[in-house]
């Protein structure tokens, strides 16, 4: 029960991750693929903050009481810069999408293959 | 959406306490949770509300966007800065003991100012952002 | 009484995660995105991480939510049916997620004060963070003081997205009611 208890954090932490990865590898449509990328960072994020709490412990903000219990401030430094990092990335990917779709006129992987494959003059290089 | 009045006036009423309360955040950080990228979002979010409810075009107005690029390196700017007058200081870089007479002093302030950096280059990075999707002209 | 939160919290994490894999419209997956990261700035703030709570519901909910609407904009919101076999995806899916399930069976229980992660640096920056830095957010101490490197470094990434973006996208093709000093230079 203990072991339960003590591990489900992180087995529900896989399962999300899975669930983001997923996402990434099966689905066509340029725009799921970026939020499923999200999805498995924010996974992450969870993984990073659940290492880093300590049992009857409170937030790192330091109180004048001396044996006061305090979770790790470390872990809370890493995921702050990572979670903005992920939204610059997001929005420079969101970017390239839309003027995917201003070049070959679709979203989706399976029509730009057959766009690519087919004999035309290509659209990637017009001019936008 | 511009003519809807509860709309319009509730975002007179908020703009300003959502500008406010990101300055509190930023300046709080040494006493609660809080800090520039918090701050830097919470402002972008001041403006971004302003340009929904009230057009982009009365947005660029008020924050023109040549104003929002120069914020974005002045951010980096800043915070190098910080680093290099340490070096110019005595110390190694971002080493902030040197830049007051005491250490805690010096930490205090070159805290201060780095993260008057991070918000600036957070608030026109996401400002800048937000302008060039929303200028993008859109499926006919 | 928040391990209760915890487990209820991180359930309704996985029925978002499902759902967004499941929708087909893409406005209801933004929402719904919008929805699974506020989940997870709640679930930062019962393991005492105020300051990543914050900046997971400013940025996760706030800001990503209107890209990704704007973006939706000039796009197309739309998925268009799966026709591509699931078998292979499903199959790596989930030998991966086997393997990792394998590796997490290891792991130090969730909340020892002894953990290995509690052990080294941590204790050092809460407790010599009153002699060097003497700011009560010891999170800031950190970021800002002991990490400055680390911060300058994102701060220069974030820089450097943004004019990614502008280079993509702030350039012609600007709406008709923008200025036509760009119509004028083709």
């Amino acid at each position: 029960m203990d072991f339960i208890v003590g591990h489900y954090n992180y087995w529900v932490v896989v399962v999300l991750m899975m669930l983001g990865f997923y996402i990434v590898i099966s689905r066509g449509n340029m725009v799921k693929v970026l939020v499923g990328l999200s999805i498995f960072q924010t996974s992450v994020f969870i993984f990073y903050i659940s290492l880093g709490k300590v049992e009857g412990g409170t937030a790192a903000i330091l109180l004048d009481d001396p044996d006061v219990v305090y979770s790790n401030p470390l872990t809370s430094v890493l995921i702050l810069t990572a979670i903005v990092v992920g939204i610059a990335t997001t929005a420079l990917g969101l970017a390239i999408v839309v003027r995917i779709k201003e070049a070959y006129g679709t979203i989706e992987e399976e029509e730009i293959d057959d766009i690519e494959r087919a004999d035309v003059d290509t659209p990637g290089l017009r001019p936008s | 959406m511009t003519n809807n009045v509860i709309l319009r006036i509730v975002t007179k009423v908020l703009v300003p306490n959502i500008i406010i309360f990101a300055l509190y955040v930023q300046f709080h950080a040494d006493y609660g949770p809080g800090g520039g990228f918090q701050a830097g979002v919470i402002l972008a979010a001041a403006f971004v509300l302003y340009s929904l409810v009230y057009g982009l075009e009365n947005t660029r107005r008020v924050l023109p966007p040549w104003a929002v690029h120069l914020c974005m390196g002045l951010g980096v700017l800043i915070f190098s800065g910080t680093g290099v007058v340490s070096l110019l200081l005595g110390g190694a870089y971002l080493d902030y003991d040197v830049l007051s007479y005491d250490p805690i002093h010096g930490q205090h302030r070159g805290i201060l100012w780095v993260e008057i950096g991070v918000i600036t280059t957070v608030f026109g990075t996401m400002v800048s952002i937000f302008y060039a999707f929303a200028g993008r002209k859109g499926l006919e | 009484m928040t391990e209760f939160i915890d487990i209820a919290l991180l359930a309704l994490l996985v029925l978002t995660g499902v759902a967004v894999m499941r929708i087909r419209n893409l406005f209801g997956v933004v929402i719904l995105f919008g929805i699974y990261s506020l989940l997870s700035a709640g679930l930062f703030v019962t393991m005492d991480a105020p300051d990543v709570a914050f900046t997971e519901s400013a940025v996760g909910v706030g800001v990503a939510t209107v890209l990704l609407l704007a973006a939706l904009s000039l796009v197309g919101h739309e998925e268009k049916p799966q026709t591509r076999s699931r078998v292979l995806p499903l199959t790596v899916v989930i030998m991966t997620g086997a393997v990792l399930m394998y590796g997490m069976l290891d792991i130090p229980p969730f909340g020892e004060p002894t953990n290995p992660a509690q052990m080294h640096v941590a204790p050092r920056y809460l407790v010599e963070q009153r002699e060097e830095v003497d700011v009560d957010n010891a999170v800031g101490a950190v970021l800002a003081s002991y990490r400055g490197y680390d911060t300058m470094g994102e701060t220069a990434v974030i820089f450097t997205a943004g004019v990614g973006v502008l280079l993509l996208l702030a350039g012609r093709r600007l709406r008709a009611d923008q200025t036509e000093r760009k119509a004028d230079d083709e």
